[in-house]
């Protein structure tokens, strides 16, 4: 809907634009300036054209290093999705139990980043760590540190822990937009528990749905400081995922050239994916 | 004065507002009547400068205001829903507009309980606008509006969602409320029946158009069109069918009577004839007036009068009579009509020389 | 269909209720007749909506009982009670089709797929949506959806009353008509037991046979509409019914004859005066005020056309008496206004008092 004209409007705007222009265009334009550049140090650069591009896409660790961040991100969206639904159905509506729900769901979000690897990092040793010690004590030979199954358990757990709340919370935003009216009918009309979930609750939530899918898709899928402060990508390259080998091959190996054009491809698989989704959900507003 | 010159609104290929030209005075009470979906909250939005029209312009006091948005324009709304600052008390809530406004808080003061006790609202300044009824919640919107002293004053289906009898009271106190600040009222509504007790003038929407504006009472009596007939008639207006033929009009049922004075001069051909349900009556009220016999359907009693839903040739009508009438559905009743009640439109809907005004 | 008997029913939401003033709900004590038409009408705040909720079992009463057909329901749940209801905004199941949305309540209760099939298209043709089968619910008019609600009622057989919450609060004028005459057509036809919340006082009196009306937790008074408009028993079902309502005037009561300022009204009877003499009122509802050259001289403050009639506001005595006037009629040059007999009530500390002899 077109609104009135207030010329004014662009000077408030223009901060934000010059912020946009120094942290994201200009960054960006360097990294693509890289990527068609190859370089063998003292500030010598020659023109290299496609040639790291075709070498990524064809490049075996590029390759795993996506499926594995794809298997990642099915993965908890697999698990936080559902699991979310599941707490934030039996989360109260009212009474003195909402608030104290919503500090509880609220307080994994406030965690630093690198810190909840530091917890998880450390919870899961097993020298000292309290998960780590327990489960050795009862029998189970876990060690994240060397078997690659145990790392990706610990990875994914700790994302569940710290991101589930996400996902309750939206839900839970758009369960309690919905009147009594329409439990009381769906009472009435005897709908069994799972009817008034599929018939009342689902379509309620849906658009709140979308919305926690794509933040959770794009989040898991740029993953990195948890996996770099847990596992640190291993034991070997099991969790190393996209961003992770992306930091190793520029600083770690200081190949610029490569990494600018993998990141690239990144940004833009990216970009194409959250445009599907954005599809998807105007295409579903626009029915509605 | 606000002027709407040639208005339209087009949204996503859809119209919303369809070339409106309205001129609204100083100091008058204006009607939009018309079904949800008309067109009427879209005109009242750009009214107040929130949308800008897709075409055409809105002057005010003879300056384009096309454009201007409604921060710099005396404009005041009040919605249906009861809008207040959920954390000021209601004392604060009336303030705000003034307070905005830099105002001195002696004057403010003074503004706050003036218009409370206009409103009734004196024993409820201290109280929280959530903790009060529906009706004292829309007081403290109405209050807010009145204190702004804006040029312009939007009131959008301000009591539909009071109780019948509240509506009854504000209603009688809302023009008089306005009446003294000279500003210009726009007023929403979907029921014929408030437009009638506002009074004032009423522009009359369907599908985005104003198919007629003037004097509520003129509107009400001497519709441009069978569309504002329509609007305008609760309950719904009764329809058909007529032929003119011969210095008659013929109708189903073997029914003709002698065309009246009004229509004396026009073409011979096919017609629509309406007219209210209260002109139907049991007894032959004018000299003129021609029978019908008509099935009963259903009624309906509403203690001082009878809604009497009546099925004739192949339409259905409705007849509004004085007193209690316990008739049994399906049962034949005979009914007279008088012709100087009828409306005539053509085949465009359009009405063929309005009805004279009844001897007022 | 059921007879409902509400026995001795209190309610009061906070918990130990001391007085009166505690309860949303005072005593009531009635029964509702099978196959009746009942409409609940009353002010917000008045225990219309505490009451239907104790039908229709969201609400257990803190004191009383309440019978279905003899049978104790009051501490069966809103499904064991076999009720329909129909809510002041649409509930429909958006995605499902109109079909499935009148099969909803059938399916749920194991009913054979031929048997749903049978039933929901007879519901269909009774709402007069049979056109929709296939359409989804979601894209439907106010109107249409607050049908669908009703179907969702109407397909059960077993069904013992049709609650209505205000239903047509979000329906334009001229639907309010059609569904009213629709819903009044249906219950002429198959005999369902409903009960009509509403504050609308046009809504109440057409819908209902039998109209009860609300005040403050109390049922002041049950009856046809034209004994709620005849003969009101409380001053407030004189005002609350009729618009405007009833015009009410302190007097002074001797004998045959009612007294105000210089005035002086006859009485169809004496009125059979209550042992201790309250505040006594005259009430004359303006259909029965007579605006002419004859009678109490009065001064006329407002005329209100509204098209059918006009509504004459005119001083009397200090007092506004309100005069509906015929639409072809007019305001007398010398007004005088005179009270047809037949209207007229007598008040006792706003009670009706009967005639004597």
């Amino acid at each position: 809907m077109d609104k009135t004209w207030n010329n004014k409007a662009w000077f408030m705007v223009l901060p934000v634009l010059l912020l946009v222009a120094f942290s994201a265009v200009i960054p960006l334009m360097t990294v693509v300036n890289y990527s068609v550049q190859d370089t063998f140090g003292n500030n010598q650069f020659f023109w290299a054209g496609t040639e790291w591009y075709q070498e990524m896409l064809h490049s075996e660790r590029f390759h795993t290093a996506l499926l594995r961040n794809l298997l990642f991100s099915f993965t908890i969206l697999a698990i936080e999705v559902p699991l979310g639904i599941l707490i934030a159905l039996n989360m109260p509506r009212k009474g003195w139990g909402v608030p104290v729900c919503l500090v509880l769901m609220a307080l994994p979000l406030l965690i630093p980043w690198n810190v909840v690897g530091t917890i998880w990092q450390v919870f899961g040793r097993v020298d000292i760590g309290l998960l780590g010690r327990t489960l050795s004590q009862l029998g189970i030979h876990y060690n994240y540190v060397q078997n690659p199954l145990h790392a990706w358990i610990t990875v994914i757990v700790m994302d569940v822990w710290h991101w589930t709340s996400l996902v309750v919370l939206l839900c839970y935003a758009g369960l309690v937009s919905i009147p009594d009216a329409f439990y009381q009918a769906a009472k009435i009309d005897g709908a069994s528990r799972w009817a008034i979930f599929r018939y009342i609750q689902l379509p309620k939530m849906n658009r709140v749905l979308l919305i926690a899918v794509l933040l959770r898709f794009m989040d898991s899928f740029m993953i990195y400081t948890e996996p770099f402060v847990v596992t640190g990508g291993g034991p070997g390259n099991s969790t190393t995922f996209l961003s992770i080998d992306l930091v190793k091959m520029a600083v770690g190996q200081f190949d610029l050239g490569p990494a600018a054009a993998m990141s690239i491809i990144y940004f833009l698989i990216i970009l194409a994916l959250s445009w599907v989704f954005y599809t998807v959900m105007t295409s579903y507003d626009a029915e509605r | 004065m606000l002027e709407l010159r040639n208005v339209s609104k087009v949204v996503g290929g859809k119209t919303h507002l369809s070339d409106i030209s309205l001129k609204l005075e100083h100091g008058t009470l204006n009607v939009l009547l018309g079904p949800t979906l008309s067109g009427k909250t879209s005109l009242m939005r750009i009214m107040a400068g929130l949308d800008v029209p897709t075409s055409g312009s809105l002057w005010f006091d003879g300056k384009d205001r096309t454009g201007v948005p409604v921060q710099k324009r005396s404009v005041a709304m009040v919605y249906q829903q009861f809008i207040n600052y959920p954390a000021f008390t209601v004392y604060e809530n009336i303030a705000s507009p003034m307070r905005v406004a830099g105002i001195d808080s002696a004057t403010i003061d003074r503004e706050v309980r003036k218009t409370a006790e206009l409103l009734k609202l004196t024993p409820y300044l201290d109280r929280m606008p959530l903790n009060l009824s529906g009706g004292q919640q829309q007081r403290t919107a109405l209050a807010r509006a009145i204190v702004k002293n804006a040029r312009l004053v939007l009131l959008d289906e301000p009591l539909a969602n009071l109780d019948y009898k509240l509506r009854e009271e504000l209603r009688a106190e809302l023009p008089k409320l306005f009446a003294a600040s000279g500003a210009i009222f726009v007023y929403a509504t979907t029921e014929p029946l408030e437009a009638l007790l506002l009074g004032g003038n009423t522009a009359a929407l369907s599908e985005g158009r104003v198919t007629q504006f003037g004097r509520t009472i003129d509107v009400f009596r001497q519709p441009a069109d069978l569309i504002t007939a329509q609007t305008f008639a609760d309950p719904p207006l009764n329809t058909i069918a007529v032929e003119k033929k011969d210095g008659a009009f013929h109708l189903e049922g073997d029914i003709n009577f002698a065309v009246p004075a009004d229509w004396r001069g026009i073409q011979d051909g096919a017609y629509v004839m309406g007219f209210q349900p209260h002109h139907l009556s049991f007894e032959r009220s004018g000299k003129d007036a021609f029978a019908i016999r008509a099935k009963i359907i259903a009624t309906e009693i509403t203690g001082s009068e009878s809604y009497i839903h009546l099925a004739f040739a192949n339409v259905r009508w409705s007849m509004l009579a004085r007193g209690v009438h316990e008739l049994n559905a399906g049962e034949i009743v005979d009914l007279a009509l008088d012709p100087r009640n009828l409306m005539i439109f053509d085949a465009g809907g359009n009405s063929v020389i309005r009805r004279q005004k009844l001897a007022a | 269909m059921a007879r409902i008997e509400l026995d001795h029913i209190r309610h009061a939401y906070g918990p130990n209720p001391k007085s009166d003033a505690d309860y949303a709900l005072k005593e009531v004590h009635h029964t509702w007749e099978d196959g009746g038409a009942y409409a609940l009408l009353g002010p917000s705040g008045c225990g219309k909506t505490t009451l239907l909720n104790i039908i229709s079992g969201l609400i257990h009463p803190s004191h009383g009982q309440i019978l279905f057909n003899g049978q104790d329901v009051t501490d069966l749940s809103t499904q064991e009670r076999n009720i329909a209801q129909v809510f002041q905004f649409p509930v429909i199941y958006d995605t499902m089709t109109v079909y499935d949305n009148l099969a909803f309540p059938l399916r749920n209760r194991g009913v054979a797929e031929a048997d749903v099939d049978r039933k929901v298209r007879e519901t269909l043709e009774m709402i007069d949506l049979a056109d929709w089968v296939n359409k989804k619910a979601r894209g439907l008019t106010a109107d249409q959806k607050q049908k669908i609600s009703l179907g969702r009622g109407l397909v059960r057989s077993d069904v013992n009353a049709i609650l209505f919450d205000e239903p047509l609060t979000v329906i334009d004028p001229h639907m309010k008509w059609i569904l009213r005459s629709q819903l009044k057509e249906l219950h002429r036809r198959f005999g369902f037991t409903m009960v009509y919340v509403t504050h609308d006082q046009t809504e109440a009196l057409t819908f209902a046979q039998k109209v009860v009306v609300m005040y403050e937790g109390e049922i002041v008074q049950i009856g046809t509409p034209s004994e709620l408009f005849e003969r009101p028993k409380h001053t407030f079902v004189g005002y609350f019914i009729g618009s405007p309502g009833m015009n009410v005037v302190p007097v002074e009561i001797e004998g045959k004859q009612a007294r105000f300022g210089g005035q002086t009204v006859d009485l169809p009877g004496a009125p059979d005066m209550p042992a201790a003499k309250g505040r006594m009122e005259l009430g004359i509802r303006p259909e029965y005020v007579r605006l002419g050259r004859e009678g109490m001289p009065v001064s006329i403050a407002k005329v209100e056309d509204i098209g059918r009639h006009k509504i004459v506001r005119t001083q009397l005595e200090g007092q506004e008496i309100a005069v509906i006037l015929a639409e072809d009629e007019d305001v007398p040059a010398d007004p005088h206004i005179v009270f047809d007999t037949k209207g007229i009530n007598v008040y006792a500390d706003s009670w009706r008092v009967a005639w004597g002899g």
